[in-house]
């Protein structure tokens, strides 16, 4: 049962001592990446994608998957800019984003636990809904966001951190009690790691796992507020591929894809991960085609190496 | 039929083997010589050793010890490829088969023949004849081009048989070929073995229906505790002679049963239906009481107690707790309702392997130990930090993923999870199945503790010495019903067998 000491830390913080290797190249390759405005800017950056990161986290600790949560900011950004548009109440247009995207994850939860279909294709289904709403409620046009609240949090300041990045902060700290001090966060590790042996145990699977759908919905209608906030407008193609960088965020983080391993801190951490190495490539002047090459190249090797980690640590 | 072949060489001769697991030896020195043309029937208790030498002689296992034979050769079986090529083939009880491809695709499918000169491209013509062929030697008529899920249970019986002959095969195992048979079919599967016979291989059937193995084997060899404890022509041979020396287990001191005082009824099954087709099961099981289950495996108790337990769904009658009437129709129902299940497969169902012993005790009792959602790290400390203390779990921490745990030590965590949640009626399937000796004592006497603080205990195994050795009455269940009830001086191990085994309480 002994391990060695080393190959523990390196596997239960491998994916920061990369995070921390990239910052340390960048910052030699460009002296304008280690500033604190830069920082600030990455993480103002990650703010929308660790949001949504945290919720795709639930997910997969289930085992499950959520495909839906950019066609959810697409549609939870625009009807609140529509909100906000025929009513000028920002705080009616927020309580319609976090409702719309309660509600679709609401749809996912169900058919995942009730219908018994693979998550999968249910969430890949409400993407297309979602996405398919909001054309049809925009008609392709952009709607301007006009509100001093939002124009706050897209771009205000709290003691010198941007409004965005300490919603995100929140959000972590959040997810997190919930996830390790929580009886739902307990559920959410033990149906991912068994579901079979949960239900035999008296757990109520059914609603757990609608939950944690739920949640993710939640965390996705808050990402739509940011961004709409941040851009000062609702795009109908808002949050095309967002889902990806998400489950990229999660994966990276060390959550096991199959469920029931792995935590918010990890996913953090993977959401840095893409976030510093977009802006440094961009500060490299790196063209944005190339970017996601390199995006795909660093998740498979960061994946590769994780892996090569837990063999080692795994083989007594 | 086949006695007579035994004027020329034996087909197979296996001497001596032995194989041990941790903490048991599972065989000890066990002889079989097979003839060419004969059936040779393996029968034994759960547990006996049977599937241990099976797995041996097809590759699956390596013997500690022994020497294995063909013709007269020694040979070395280190895989399942090369008992393929000695020609041993074994159809096991869960059949191995495509279900959307034909049958002739799957009776050809280790060896496809190809287009000449186009090593990759399959030769369907042939394939077809091939097939076609075999299975009309076995004297059988089914489709070669019907998909293998459009065929009877028996049909694909018979076509994991004509698989097993696509290879040259001299040497057939068959596991358990008959559990899910009907009458007539498993008269076409037995012309079909004699077919088999009749072109000199040798067939070795495993079955716990004795009838059976009277019916069609020339030649019984009986297991007992990883030995041989007999091997005669079953011409020789009484029903009763086999199930006396198949249970003549010593029943030890392990059980240690103590009498708990018994109360009043805490569950009554009435007239339950667990198979539309079935026959109705009743009984009731009093507080302090453990009632056995006997049968063996696929006797249809695992089916009631997943029953009882809201897994499986119920066609009729009625389970009253207390004496009042409950719908349990869901296990969360089961649990709120004072039952908990020890199932019979622990990795698949009783544990999370992946998280911690603690974090599998506290899994049934996150309700009590949280206040509005929010868990509280003491009251689980102390529950966890009893359980393992009462128990004796052994782990070198709470925090210990259960999988790194021994199989005794994670079944005792399955134990401190429903002992944590406090239920009237524990229902255990196998509670037993897979751990050593020393441990199997230990559930034993947590078992006894459970009856003696109340419980009541329905205890299903499927190990004929555990049922007797530790309850204080036991139904024997055979085919799906309940055949018998046997408590005190009737209750012995011969009468359990012989009612699991088809026959009638009193020995003839």
């Amino acid at each position: 049962m002994e391990r060695k000491p080393v190959i523990d830390i390196l596997r239960r913080f491998g994916m920061a001592f990369i995070l921390m290797a990239m910052i340390v190249a960048l910052s030699f390759m460009n002296p304008r990446f280690f500033s604190i405005s830069n920082f600030l800017t990455i993480m103002r950056q990650v703010a929308i994608n660790g949001a949504l990161a945290a919720g795709m986290t639930m997910v997969i600790l289930t085992g499950g998957i959520d495909l839906s949560v950019g066609g959810n900011v697409a549609l939870a950004g625009c009807l609140a800019a529509g909100a906000l548009r025929s009513t000028g109440n920002p705080w009616l247009a927020i309580a319609v984003a976090l409702g719309v995207g309660l509600m679709i994850g609401m749809v996912n939860g169900f058919f995942v636990s009730y219908a018994k279909l693979p998550p999968f294709i249910v969430t890949l289904a409400t993407l297309a809904l979602a996405r398919g709403f909001t054309l049809v409620y925009t008609e392709g046009r952009p709607i301007l966001v006009d509100s001093p609240v939002f124009d706050a949090i897209g771009g205000g300041f709290v003691a010198r951190i941007p409004a965005p990045v300490l919603i995100m902060a929140v959000v972590y700290m959040v997810v997190g009690f919930v996830l390790s001090r929580t009886k739902f966060g307990r559920l959410v590790y033990a149906v991912g790691g068994n579901e079979q042996a949960c239900r035999l145990s008296g757990v109520n699977v059914e609603r757990n796992k609608t939950l944690v759908y739920v949640w993710c919905g939640l965390l996705a209608g808050l990402s739509s507020v940011i961004l709409s906030a941040r851009l000062l407008s609702a795009q109908p193609t808002a949050g095309t591929g967002y889902e990806l960088d998400a489950i990229a965020a999660v994966i990276l983080g060390g959550t096991s894809l199959s469920g029931g391993e792995g935590g918010v801190g990890g996913t953090l951490v993977g959401a840095f991960i893409i976030g510093v190495l977009a802006n440094g490539l961009n500060l490299l002047n790196v063209s944005p085609f190339y970017q996601d090459v390199a995006k795909g190249a660093v998740i498979l090797a960061a994946v590769l190496m994780d892996k090569a980690f837990h063999s080692t640590a795994d083989s007594r | 039929m086949g006695g007579d072949s035994e004027v020329g060489g034996a087909l197979l001769e296996m001497q001596a083997i032995c194989k041990s697991f941790p903490g048991v030896k599972a065989l000890d020195g066990v002889d079989l010589r097979l003839w060419p043309g004969e059936v040779h029937a393996l029968v034994g208790e759960n547990g006996a050793g049977k599937s241990t030498l099976i797995k041996i002689l097809a590759g699956v296992y390596r013997m500690d010890s022994g020497r294995i034979e063909i013709d007269g050769r020694q040979v070395d079986i280190s895989s399942p490829r090369q008992a393929a090529q000695l020609g041993i083939s074994v159809v096991h009880q869960e059949f191995t088969l495509v279900p959307q491809m034909t049958v002739a695709e799957n009776i050809m499918l280790s060896n496809m023949p190809s287009v000449r000169g186009l090593g990759s491209l399959v030769d369907k013509t042939a394939m077809a004849s091939e097939s076609g062929r075999i299975l009309d030697g076995l004297g059988v008529d089914i489709a070669a081009s019907a998909p293998v899920c459009s065929l009877s249970v028996a049909e694909q019986q018979i076509v994991e048989v004509a698989k097993a002959l696509s290879r040259k095969t001299r040497i057939l195992v068959m596991d358990e070929p008959t559990a899910a048979l009907s009458n007539v079919e498993v008269e076409r599967l037995f012309d079909v073995i004699q077919t088999l016979v009749s072109k000199g291989i040798a067939v070795v059937y495993i079955s716990h229906k004795l009838e059976e193995v009277f019916q069609i084997s020339h030649r019984i060899t009986i297991l007992r505790d990883g030995r041989v404890v007999a091997s005669s022509p079953t011409s020789s041979l009484t029903s009763n002679e086999v199930i006396k020396q198949m249970v003549g287990r010593e029943l030890t001191s392990m059980y240690d049963k103590r009498t708990a005082e018994i109360g009043s009824p805490a569950m009554e099954v009435r007239g339950l239906l667990v198979d539309p087709a079935g026959q109705p099961i009743s009984f009731r099981v009093h507080e302090g009481e453990i009632l056995g289950i006997a049968g063996l495996m696929g006797a249809g108790q695992i089916r009631l107690a997943r029953a009882l337990f809201g897994i499986e769904r119920i066609y009729g009658g009625e389970i009253l707790l207390r004496g009042v009437s409950s719908a349990v129709s869901s296990p969360d129902k089961a649990v709120r309702r004072g039952i908990g299940m020890v199932t019979e497969n622990r990795k698949e169902e009783g544990l999370v392997q992946l998280l911690s012993v603690s974090r599998n005790i506290t899994l049934t009792v996150l309700d009590s130990l949280s206040h509005l959602g929010v868990m509280s790290p003491r009251a689980e400390d102390d529950i966890v930090t009893s359980k393992i203390e009462e128990l004796d779990i052994k782990t070198p921490s709470p925090n210990q993923r259960v999988r790194n745990l021994s199989g005794g030590n994670q079944q005792k965590v399955v134990l401190a999870k429903w002992l944590a949640v406090d239920p009237d009626v524990m229902i255990m399937c196998e509670p037993t199945r897979g751990i050593d000796v020393g441990a199997k004592a230990e559930i034993y006497r947590l078992i006894g503790d459970m009856a003696q603080s109340g419980k009541a205990v329905l205890l299903i195994s499927s190990e004929i010495p555990e049922v007797v050795g530790m309850s204080d009455r036991v139904l024997v269940m055979h085919s799906g019903r309940v055949v018998g009830e046997l408590a005190g001086d009737e209750c012995t191990q011969e009468a359990v067998m012989r009612l699991a085994t088809g026959g009638s309480a009193v020995g003839a």
